[in-house]
């Protein structure tokens, strides 16, 4: 019983002891020789200490010496110095490079700086960190706001949509919020307009849909503990669970939501398919990437 | 017993109330509906029909309770225009032609219906609308005073007649006949009994609504010169028009013109001035229902337009919802749809039973009527009201009446969309602000855990464009609840929504609820009026905020009153005294504003705006917090929630302290602090109940005083009060336990 919550809780991994458990073993951060670059690099370095991860560094463009020498003054500044770190220099279209450096090095997480607001002409043509978050095959965090200086990660956000890749996020949410000492977790479940099937005209109308959607939120939450059982149970220990039904537009009220409460990270799953109909009308993660709230963190189950 | 029958036992014993309803309210009808067929220079019996074939289908498939509904005085500007140029000269051809209209336009109304578009009215903006209801008033107006004063061959444009309007009156006093004068005598006189009808307080006198007193007056008045036996001095062509037999001479519509560009540009016109009509009207009367309920505004459109096409096919006039009417029938008692037959019916008996005496009445005495209704959409207090929210709200009214006046009520309206949209841009500089997120879904709601109620946040912009997510959040909200809508992270709100939500705010209130809006206290407005524009200005720190009060501000204000405590709504940087407490250590306050306090126990409540973290993990927070001085020295403690702010009081040096004997306590709160057991003196038993008892605050003492705070978010005027009571309970407890 035991072993089969763990893989169910990681998927692949083959470890027993719940605690060493860690979705994310390598950490690939494609840098950019940018003014942020120094906040950039202590944040990621930070993420990975905390998830115990190996950290690849990959910038894509010629590697020369100036670079080399402004990069490595950066590393000497990285609090904790056991972190494995490693760099590497390729040439090519950086979203490309990227995505078969996740396939080829096995990353398990992509981390990308991300601006917070796109403007009118990145949202149409897509700015790299979109393209990638579509593209590739493992999970990505986005951080919106990187800072040398540790700025504790206190409440994470997490989607409960009925999906069979929500547990998976679930747990991984789990997983972040122990691994970065957050104080609490909120699962959000986001019910539908149509999925309380009543459409509302009149007082009658409104009693019934008001019915509809309580017994909704209680399948929801009882759905929600349903996999709540899966999750090992230290990973409760200090953290406070909530699960909030919210009524909006699916994928991006979670994001409104996680800006009400102010959370610090948001979770979610990674996005089915994206054509482009999908890009004019855009849904689900779409606006959220449009308009991020917070760090955000897709998570992909790995083929 | 099941509810079925107790349905209808009720509805049986309401019986006799809306028969009487019905009946006061057919004594308007009878002469609206003649004179608002006149109006459209259709048969005057046309109006008639359209009542009770309205009356009758509304009455039996509505969604709606007390409404009533026929012929409209919103369409009497385009049912005009449509004959007019139908017709192309031929009024009784153009009428024909127009019935046809009408029937398509009901099918639309039908399929409107079905595609649950009751939403329609909501995409206008509300002075748009004021604008358009002013220039059919001016409209109706026009035409009407000259009829009133005998003129009857007037034709022309609305401006036209307008400005014909002195020249008329010179003619009169110059160069009348005697038919003339005897017409105009009876008009003005028309008109005084409608002005000066609701000035006579006299209880029998008020029975008989004015209108019905105008035609009972003027037939009185035909009649005497037949017992006096003397000539009348009015011919045929002063009187209406009411064929022998109503029955065998119905009129049928001419549906050859029916590709034509003009016929269908009269289809739309209809419709879309219908179903604006009607939908506003459903709702006004929603609002004056004794019973407070929500009417069903898609069943009862699609009711409206089977009505409109079955009144069409016999020659009557659309059917809308009508508003004065209706208000009628509930102040005479209605509580149901059977006073809408009920009218519908005395409506048939009149028509058969005094063919005679309807004959009799003169044009003026019915253009009188109309002339009074015209001027009432269109009084120098509607332009006062506009004017007295914005001077931008005046631009977009007279734009659109402007505008429709020289063109037409389509053209005017759309002018009037475009008019604001263009303001609102400039108002905020940015074409982008709405260009970006007009398709975003800009607004969330949920139900909070502890308290039940209810929170919708707005982001972005909110206005007339996208208004109808904001109420369909809202509709969704039973009305005996309460509702936080917080609009602080949205940069823009514009009079319509604050007009709607003042309407939102009356139905909560009046079912046991209450809506309660935040986070505009940092919006700018252009004058003191509740309904104004908020915007959130990049320099709105140098305005004196206390200048334009927002509703909360303003019960705020009167809560200090009720509390007896004071009020000051002024900024103060005077933050000091807080940032001794832990919780603002690594915060960094800025101001604090709306300030309610009490000197005599030193209690403060005031929102604080404070910012977390630096440069780009700098974030912003506004919320509502409580302040005690104590008047002795009490430990250094935190009292919170299991482990949420647990951090940075470890940081201080804090350690969890546990209550003996109360491991409820223990589990549900974390209390930290350096002096263990003062704190554990502290907390006696009584404090400990009340704490576990009551709803969580957040409590933290430092050394002299309180500090207490619910939420990161400002709250609402109802959660200050339970905060206040809260507080001063707590105060008295801990007073207690200091004594000792």
């Amino acid at each position: 019983m035991n072993s089969l919550r763990i893989i169910h809780y990681i998927g692949a991994s083959s470890d027993k002891k719940a605690s060493l458990n860690k979705p994310f073993k390598t950490v690939l951060f494609g840098f950019a020789f940018s003014p942020t670059l120094k906040t950039n690099v202590l944040e990621t370095s930070r993420i990975a200490h905390f998830f115990g991860a190996k950290l690849l560094l990959l910038h894509v463009g010629e590697k020369t010496e100036e670079k080399e020498r402004q990069i490595h003054e950066i590393l000497s500044y990285v609090e904790h110095k056991d972190l494995e770190i490693s760099i590497e220099w390729k040439v090519g279209s950086p979203d490309e490079v990227l995505v078969n450096a996740c396939q080829n090095s096995g990353i398990d997480l992509l981390i990308l700086g991300a601006l917070q607001h796109e403007n009118l002409y990145q949202f149409y043509v897509g700015s790299i960190a979109r393209k990638l978050t579509r593209n590739v095959c493992c999970s990505v965090l986005l951080l919106i706001r990187p800072s040398e200086e540790r700025v504790p990660c206190k409440h994470v956000v997490v989607n409960g949509l009925e999906d069979e890749d929500t547990p998976f996020a679930i747990s991984n949410a789990f997983y972040v919020s122990h691994a970065l000492g957050a104080k609490q977790l909120t699962i959000v479940e986001e019910i539908r307009q149509r999925e309380v099937a009543v459409s509302i005209e009149d007082d009658k109308s409104l009693k019934k849909a008001t019915i509809a959607k309580e017994r909704l939120k209680n399948r929801e939450d009882s759905r929600i503990r349903k996999v709540l059982k899966s999750i090992p149970e230290e990973f409760f220990k200090n953290l406070k669970i909530k699960t909030q039904s919210i009524f909006g537009e699916r994928g991006y009220s979670i994001g409104h939501y996680a800006e009400v409460v102010r959370a610090d990270l948001l979770v979610m799953n990674a996005p089915k398919k994206s054509g482009i109909l999908d890009r004019i009308f855009p849904h689900d993660i779409e606006y959220i990437l449009s308009d991020l709230p917070t760090d955000l963190l897709i998570v992909r189950k790995k083929n | 017993m099941t509810p079925k029958t107790n349905h209808t036992n009720q509805f049986i014993k309401d019986l006799p109330k809306n028969f009487f309803s019905g009946f006061v309210v057919s004594l308007i009808a009878l002469p609206l509906g003649l004179g608002l067929a006149i109006a459209s220079d259709a048969p005057p019996i046309s109006g008639i029909i359209a009542a009770i074939v309205g009356g009758t289908v509304v009455a039996l498939l509505g969604g709606s309770n007390v409404t009533i509904t026929g012929p409209g005085n919103g369409l009497v500007i385009v049912l005009l225009g449509a004959i007019t140029t139908l017709g192309a000269g031929d009024l009784y051809q153009g009428y024909l032609f127009t019935l046809a209209a009408i029937v398509i336009s009901g099918i639309l109304m039908l399929l409107l219906g079905f595609l649950k578009m009751g939403r329609l009215a909501d995409f206008f903006p509300a002075s748009a609308i004021e604008g358009m209801l002013a220039a059919i008033g001016w409209g109706i107006f026009a035409k009407q005073f000259h009829i009133m004063i005998g003129h009857n061959n007037e034709h022309g444009s609305i401006v036209k007649l307008l400005v014909q309007i002195p020249n008329g009156l010179l003619d009169l006093f110059q160069h009348a006949t005697t038919e003339e004068l005897v017409a105009s005598g009876i008009g003005f006189l028309s008109l005084l009994i409608m002005i000066f009808y609701s000035k006579i307080r006299n209880p029998y006198f008020q029975l008989i609504p004015a209108p019905m007193w105008i035609l009972i007056l003027s037939i009185g008045f035909s009649y005497s010169f037949g017992w006096l036996n003397l000539p009348f001095p009015m011919d045929s062509s002063y009187l209406i028009n009411i064929p022998e037999n109503v029955l065998s001479n119905l009129a049928f519509p001419d549906f050859s013109k029916i590709l034509q560009k003009e016929f269908i540009v009269s289809v739309f016109a209809i419709t879309l001035i219908a179903s604006i009509e009607s939908l506003l009207s459903i709702k006004a009367v929603d609002k004056l229902d004794s019973q407070s309920r929500r009417s069903n505004v898609n069943k009862d459109l699609k009711a409206l337009g089977l009505a409109t096409s079955l009144s069409g096919l016999v020659g009557g006039l659309n059917v809308v919802t009508v508003i004065a009417r209706s208000s009628v029938n509930v102040n005479n008692g209605a509580t149901n749809r059977s006073a809408n037959f009920f009218h519908a019916s005395f409506l048939v008996i009149f028509i058969l039973l005094f063919q005679d005496q309807l004959k009799r009445i003169p044009l003026a005495a019915l253009a009188a009527i109309l002339v009074y209704t015209g001027y009432k959409l269109a009084t120098p207090k509607t332009f006062r009201k506009i004017a007295k929210i914005g001077k931008e709200q005046i631009v977009i009214f007279l734009t659109t009446l402007i505008v429709t006046l020289f063109t037409n009520l389509i053209t005017g309206i759309t002018v009037g969309i475009l008019a604001t949209l263009v303001i609102h841009m400039f108002i905020n500089k940015s074409a982008f602000l709405f260009l970006t997120n007009i398709f975003k879904p800009n607004v969330l709601l949920f139900q909070e855990h502890e308290e039940k109620s209810y929170y919708i946040s707005v982001k972005y912009f909110c206005s007339f464009l996208n208004f109808y997510k904001l109420k369909n959040k809202l509709d969704a909200v039973p009305e005996d609840q309460n509702v936080i809508v917080d609009f602080s992270m949205c940069s823009f709100v514009d009079h319509t929504v604050m007009e709607g939500l003042e309407n939102y705010l009356d139905t909560f209130a009046k079912k046991g609820g209450s809506i309660e809006l935040i986070g505009l206290d940092k919006h700018s407005t252009d004058s003191k009026h509740p309904f104004a524009i908020r915007k959130i200005l990049p320099m709105e720190t140098l305005r004196p905020i206390e200048k334009y009060f927002t509703r909360r501000q303003t019960n705020l204000r009167d809560t200090a009153a009720e509390y007896g405590w004071s009020y000051q709504a002024k900024k103060s940087t005077k933050t000091y005294f807080l940032s001794n407490f832990i919780f603002f250590k690594s915060r960094e306050i800025g101001y604090l504003y709306n300030r309610l306090f009490d000197e005599k126990e030193n209690c403060n409540v005031f929102d604080v705006e404070f910012t977390e973290g630096a440069f780009v993990a700098k974030e912003v927070v506004k919320t509502t917090v409580m302040h005690i001085a104590l008047p002795k020295q009490l430990p250094i403690f935190s009292l919170d929630r299991e482990g949420l702010l647990e951090r940075i009081y470890k940081l201080a040096g804090f350690k969890d302290i546990p209550i003996e004997n109360y491991p409820d306590f223990n589990r549900r709160f974390f209390l930290s602090g350096e002096k263990t057991v003062e704190i554990q003196n502290l907390f006696h038993n009584e404090l400990i109940i009340f704490l576990e008892s009551n709803p969580y605050y957040h409590i933290e003492s430092n050394g002299h005083s309180l500090f207490i705070l619910k939420k990161e978010r400002l709250l609402s005027v109802q959660e200050i009060k339970a905060m206040i009571y809260f507080g001063q309970q707590l105060q008295k407890l801990l007073k207690y336990s200091l004594q000792d």
